[in-house]
């Protein structure tokens, strides 16, 4: 593949946009805080401007990144049978499988239950902490670019639902017993949801360094025009 | 795409590749640019071949073994939903029934009709598609969850010799079902929805100013 390296020139006018699902040309108008806008043509979202969309989002950030923490330390599921005791940490699920001769099955898991999660986490406090500054440096840009991949793995959400159904099914031959990481989790959930509701990344990209420092000034104006 | 214009799928930006140039890179962002996603037609159907192949085996094969002192018995996910019915667990089964048979064979027909009608360039119904793409994006993710139930009771029950669950060869195939119709809708570009009704607004024009 020919990689080109030669950068586009911005259209000149800042506010003019292109639907990502239906590329419809369109003025991206002037939104208050909370509220919407949407495409004509094909009604996708192209913008909602939060409200205090950064100091939310870090204060989401935070109470997500400790319940993590506690949530892939303390076992999240036990059970109890005839007097003897077993039980397992998220981890500890996928370590099983890759032990058991599912190891791409064990690595999906640990990717989308474990690593992903984590990423979404991290990345997203770097971008909030480097989106808080004045002129947000580039590497902001190159995380926030990355970070709706990890919003599409990260599947605790969906872990979540599948536990129910583990339990459920355990149940039958044995008494369960709820770890305390599985309360975290679903808190850590509902925490995740907000976090990326919370969060405005057109916001963050009106501020940004450009790569391209010869169009530096161009995003200099417009630092300006929104600050 | 008409007027020239690229927009980034990375942050938004509208930009114009240098004269005479098909891509260019992202002056904001440095994303590489292209008018529409790259072979996305071919790489989309390629995935949805791949999902379509393996969902035979991910239904066939058992995803789990249960081993007790009088035998070893295998299920299935069909067979799964089965077991899980009863008349306190029935609405379990009947999320399983959805995420890991219902939701995926869905995915794989509506992309298949989004591929053909996009290629033939078909111009009608265009909200219902991309209301349809979105749906497809959107609960996607949800296939995954035999892939815990099965990982979190195998890792449970291991109360050798009482009973002990280990997955079975099933599941492999299952998940590779669930991560290429995830990567299916990743490499499809909605906006080839609506490129022939764009082509044919901006043709009608062309006749109105002629």
């Amino acid at each position: 593949m020919v990689h080109n390296e030669a950068y586009n020139q911005p259209v000149a006018d800042a506010s003019l946009i292109a639907c990502l699902h239906c590329d419809l040309l369109q003025r991206m108008p002037e939104l208050k805080p909370g509220a919407s806008a949407r495409c004509p043509r094909c009604n996708k979202e192209l913008w909602r401007h939060r409200v205090d969309s950064l100091n939310r989002t870090l204060a989401l950030t935070l109470a997500a990144a400790v319940l993590y923490v506690v949530a892939n330390t303390v076992p999240m599921l036990g059970l109890t049978i005839v007097g003897r005791e077993a039980s397992t940490t998220v981890i500890g699920g996928a370590l099983h499988l890759w032990d058991n001769g599912q190891q791409i099955v064990g690595m999906l898991v640990m990717f989308t239950a474990v690593v992903a999660p984590a990423l979404q986490i991290g990345l997203m406090l770097a971008i909030v902490l480097g989106a808080m500054r004045a002129r947000p440096p580039g590497w902001v840009g190159t995380l926030l670019r990355r970070h709706p991949t990890t919003r599409i793995w990260s599947m605790i959400e969906v872990m979540m639902v599948g536990v129910l159904v583990a339990l459920v099914k355990i149940a039958d031959y044995a008494t369960v017993v709820p770890g305390m990481a599985l309360f975290v989790l679903w808190v850590l959930v509902f925490i995740l949801a907000g976090m990326s509701a919370s969060f405005d990344s057109r916001e963050v990209w009106e501020r940004i360094q450009w790569v391209d420092k010869a169009q530096r000034d161009t995003g200099d104006s417009l630092a300006e025009r929104t600050s | 795409m008409q007027q020239g214009l690229q927009s980034c799928e990375g942050c938004g930006l509208l930009s114009r590749p240098a004269p005479g140039e098909n891509e260019g890179r992202c002056p904001r962002c440095d994303e590489e640019l292209a008018f529409r996603k790259p072979a996305s037609y071919q790489r989309t159907w390629a995935y949805l071949a791949a999902a379509a192949i393996c969902y035979i085996p991910a239904n066939v094969l058992p995803v789990l073994t249960t081993t007790t002192p009088s035998g070893t018995e295998s299920d299935t996910i069909l067979q799964g939903v089965v077991l899980l019915w009863s008349p306190t667990g029935w609405p379990l089964s009947l999320i399983v029934l959805f995420a890991s048979i219902m939701i995926p064979s869905a995915k794989i027909l509506a992309l298949a009709y989004l591929l053909i009608t996009a290629q033939r360039g078909s111009v009608a119904n265009n909200e219902q598609r991309i209301q349809m793409y979105r749906m497809v994006d959107f609960i996607g993710r949800w296939s995954m969850v035999d892939v815990f139930v099965d990982t979190f009771t195998a890792a449970l029950i291991q109360l050798q010799p009482l009973m002990s669950v280990e997955p079975g060869p099933g599941l492999i195939f299952f998940a590779a079902v669930v991560v290429f119709t995830m990567l299916a809708v990743e490499s499809f570009d909605p906006r080839l929805i609506w490129d022939s009704v764009s082509q044919k607004e901006a043709d009608s024009k062309e006749v109105a100013y002629a």
